[in-house]
């Protein structure tokens, strides 16, 4: 069987819930003939038609807003922001409108945003972005990370299927570079669940996203040179973070190590530290560390970027720090 | 796929304007100035960014060099602080970084992520600027330059000086709500502005009858009170004029003008892009109005410029190219730890501005 890469996967997704549901349709910028920026709605016009795939204008705020208004009349908007940075021209009607409107009056707004995230490929402070923070921090939302095509594909579906607005995160620079066997049959992957992808005893990593692929070179590393047993666990969620995996993997370990892409401060290894503070202490047998992106905004040239972002490396120095405990 | 018809162009003839037509030394220095930004342009885009030696984004403005340089000749410079204009081009306005003075090899270094591009590596292409150059740098979140060029405005009034900010950007920029508010912000206030729009018709692959129901960007102006005006971008003398006459209107306190020139983008969206969704038609139709043929034939039926002139002028500028290709290629990248630096006021070199790290003041 044809292995399916990551971007494929999204594009399969979408694409199967539009032909089962006819409530689905996507908007976005350059989505129709150009069929996406990334190539996520290549064919999509051809086969669905303009009013299902629908090139907007440069207007992020009018293609969330017009996805409340269609979702709250029971249609199924995917709104694509080209790059997932440009979301934040759209942060009112997301945290504003779509997040709150459950609550406040019980109508609730089933969608999706979706965009490439991350860095990696040299994209400068405006095209490498992972704003999941923004949105984590604002209750209503959910927030999704896919790592593999397999999640890739089960949480889009999962996402349109979903009640509620979520916020979909695909890692740009995962798009090509990772492929798999995908089942020929429909299925979901549900939100709120992470993954282990690796069992060990010794030591838990918990990371999402690109970082995934760093953490489990680290976690190879670790057992060949050192003997030590790592689990590898792939968050896949943000919003809402799967609380008995995370407690679990600390449990087991009794050494957690948070790996995110993201920057620092207000990051949600810290969220993640706090939970595991707060509920399974007495398991610790050292403190939750953190390897994150530094407190900048995301650079450009070539070593400055590499210095930004966390990598196999840095990863490794942690591990073998909270290994010494 | 409905199309609207290109918008119909008035007449642009510089006889039209009250504005004096450019003498000769600066009709040449013009044509220099569209020269070398093609150039250069040619440069980054098929030479270094094919060679793998340029990794990020690369956006041109091949076939747009009228406008930049027809609109940048008109900021004022090098008079003092509160006499120099300000100005945020966009991603496709090469011309006003050289005509301001920025160096082609700076540029060339910006690209390569070196450590002397005007951003220090920071951010790659357009996205740079430098307040000594009287440049806002460009944000890649379109439209969010035109509220600031609104409050540079704001600021000269407020000082009561007769200094102008110049704000590019393209059509479809306007479709963004920031765009809007920025441009009724500076009308009610009748700041200084001058709103130049390069309406290329396509932005990225949509066309602009899938941005606008309005036949004509200036028709915007309307909703904000403010004149607009419709140009042919191609022409450099309509583009001269036009401005010319919105920087009088600005700096005698008459307020902000939308001006639109239409163009075309005769590359790609950015290097990547094989513009497959651009008719071929439309790149030979416009590739016969190519501004720089258009003012090049004119002065050579003037009798201003002869072949060998121009033949001496291209040379000058290539050699001046290789050399600053060759300057930006030897040029270091920076220090990977340089990542965490500059993100608040650290004191020292650069200190209240920019990533420069020279002490050159800066406001
Ligand atoms: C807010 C925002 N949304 C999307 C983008 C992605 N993007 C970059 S350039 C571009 C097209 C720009 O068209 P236009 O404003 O007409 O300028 P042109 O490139 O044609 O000069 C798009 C959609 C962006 N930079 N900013």
């Amino acid at each position: 069987m044809a292995l399916t890469t990551y971007v494929e996967a999204i594009r399969q997704g979408i694409w199967e819930e539009m032909e089962s549901d006819q409530r689905v349709f996507i908007l976005g910028e350059d989505v129709g003939i150009y069929g996406g920026a990334f190539k996520v709605t290549e064919g999509m016009l051809e086969k669905f038609g303009e009013t299902r795939v629908i090139d907007t204008p440069i207007s992020e705020s009018a293609i969330v807003g017009a996805a409340i208004g269609a979702a709250l009349l029971g249609m199924r908007p995917i709104a694509e922001m080209q790059f997932i940075d440009f979301i934040s021209c759209a942060f009112d009607q997301i945290t504003n409108f779509a997040a709150k409107n459950r609550y406040r009056w019980g109508a609730g707004v089933p969608m999706v945003i979706r965009g490439p995230s991350g860095g990696g490929v040299h994209g400068g402070p405006y095209h490498s972005q992972n704003p999941e923070m923004y949105f984590v921090h604002t209750p209503g939302l959910k927030v999704v990370a896919p790592a593999t095509a397999y999640d890739a594909k089960g949480l889009i579906k999962a996402a349109i299927r979903d009640e509620d607005p979520v916020i979909y995160l695909e890692h740009k620079y995962l798009y090509r570079r990772i492929k798999e066997e995908l089942p020929k049959e429909d299925y979901v992957v549900p939100i709120g669940v992470a993954a282990v992808r690796r069992e060990g005893r010794d030591l838990a990593i918990l990371t999402y996203g690109a970082m995934l692929y760093q953490a489990l070179e680290a976690a190879d590393v670790l057992a060949r040179e050192e003997g030590v047993e790592t689990e590898v666990v792939d968050l896949r969620s943000l919003l809402p973070l799967d609380k008995d995996a995370i407690l679990n993997a600390a449990k087991k370990t009794g050494k957690v190590l948070v790996v995110h892409e993201d920057t620092r401060t207000g990051g949600i290894a810290g969220e993640i530290a706090a939970i595991i503070n707060e509920e399974v202490f007495e398991y610790l047998d050292g403190p939750v560390l953190r390897v994150t992106a530094p407190d900048t905004p995301v650079p450009y040239s070539p070593p400055l970027e590499e210095f930004f972002l966390p990598n196999k490396d840095k990863i490794l120095k942690a591990a073998r720090q909270l290994a010494a405990y | 796929m409905p199309r609207v018809e290109g918008t119909t162009l008035p007449a642009s003839r510089l006889e039209d304007e009250d504005m004096p037509a450019p003498d000769d030394a600066l009709l040449l220095r013009m044509l220099h100035s569209m020269k070398l930004t093609r150039a250069l342009e040619y440069r980054i885009e098929r030479k270094l960014y094919r060679q793998g030696k340029i990794v990020g984004g690369v956006y041109v403005g091949r076939g747009q060099e009228a406008i930049s340089v027809g609109a940048a000749v008109h900021i004022r410079r090098g008079e003092g602080e509160d006499r120099d204009d300000i100005v945020s081009p966009s991603h496709r306005d090469m011309a006003v970084f050289l005509m301001q003075g920025v160096p082609p090899e700076r540029i060339l270094a910006q690209y390569m992520g070196r450590s002397t591009g005007l951003t220090r590596g920071r951010d790659g292409n357009m996205h740079m600027g430098d307040l000594r150059h009287r440049i806002v740098a460009f944000i890649s979140h379109l439209g969010d330059s035109i509220p600031v060029a609104a409050g540079c405005a704001l600021t000269f009034a407020m000082r009561g000086t007769d200094q102008v900010s110049f704000c590019f950007f393209g059509e479809g920029a306007t479709s963004r709500g920031d765009w809007h508010e920025g441009l009724n912000f500076a009308a009610v206030r009748r700041l200084p502005v001058v709103f130049i729009c390069n309406n290329n018709q396509y932005a990225y692959s949509t066309h602009v009858s899938r941005q606008m129901r309005v036949g004509r960007v200036s028709d915007r102006a309307v909703g904000y009170g403010i004149p607009g005006e419709t140009a042919d971008g191609n022409d450099l003398l309509a583009v001269y004029g036009r401005v010319g006459r919105a920087v009088g209107r600005a700096r005698r306190g008459e307020g902000p003008s939308l001006l639109e020139f239409v163009t075309f983008r005769m590359t790609g969206h950015s290097a990547h892009d094989d513009a497959g969704y651009v008719p071929k038609a439309e790149f030979e139709a416009w590739g016969r109005k190519d501004p720089i043929e258009r003012l090049q034939s004119a002065l050579l039926r003037r009798g201003l410029v002869d072949r060998p002139a121009l033949a001496e002028m291209e040379a000058r500028i290539e050699s001046e190219l290789d050399e600053a290709v060759a300057w930006a290629e030897r040029q270091p990248y920076p220090e990977p730890e340089e990542c965490l630096e500059g993100v608040y006021d650290e004191g020292g070199p650069g200190a209240g501005g920019g990533p420069q790290g020279e002490s050159e003041a800066w406001r």
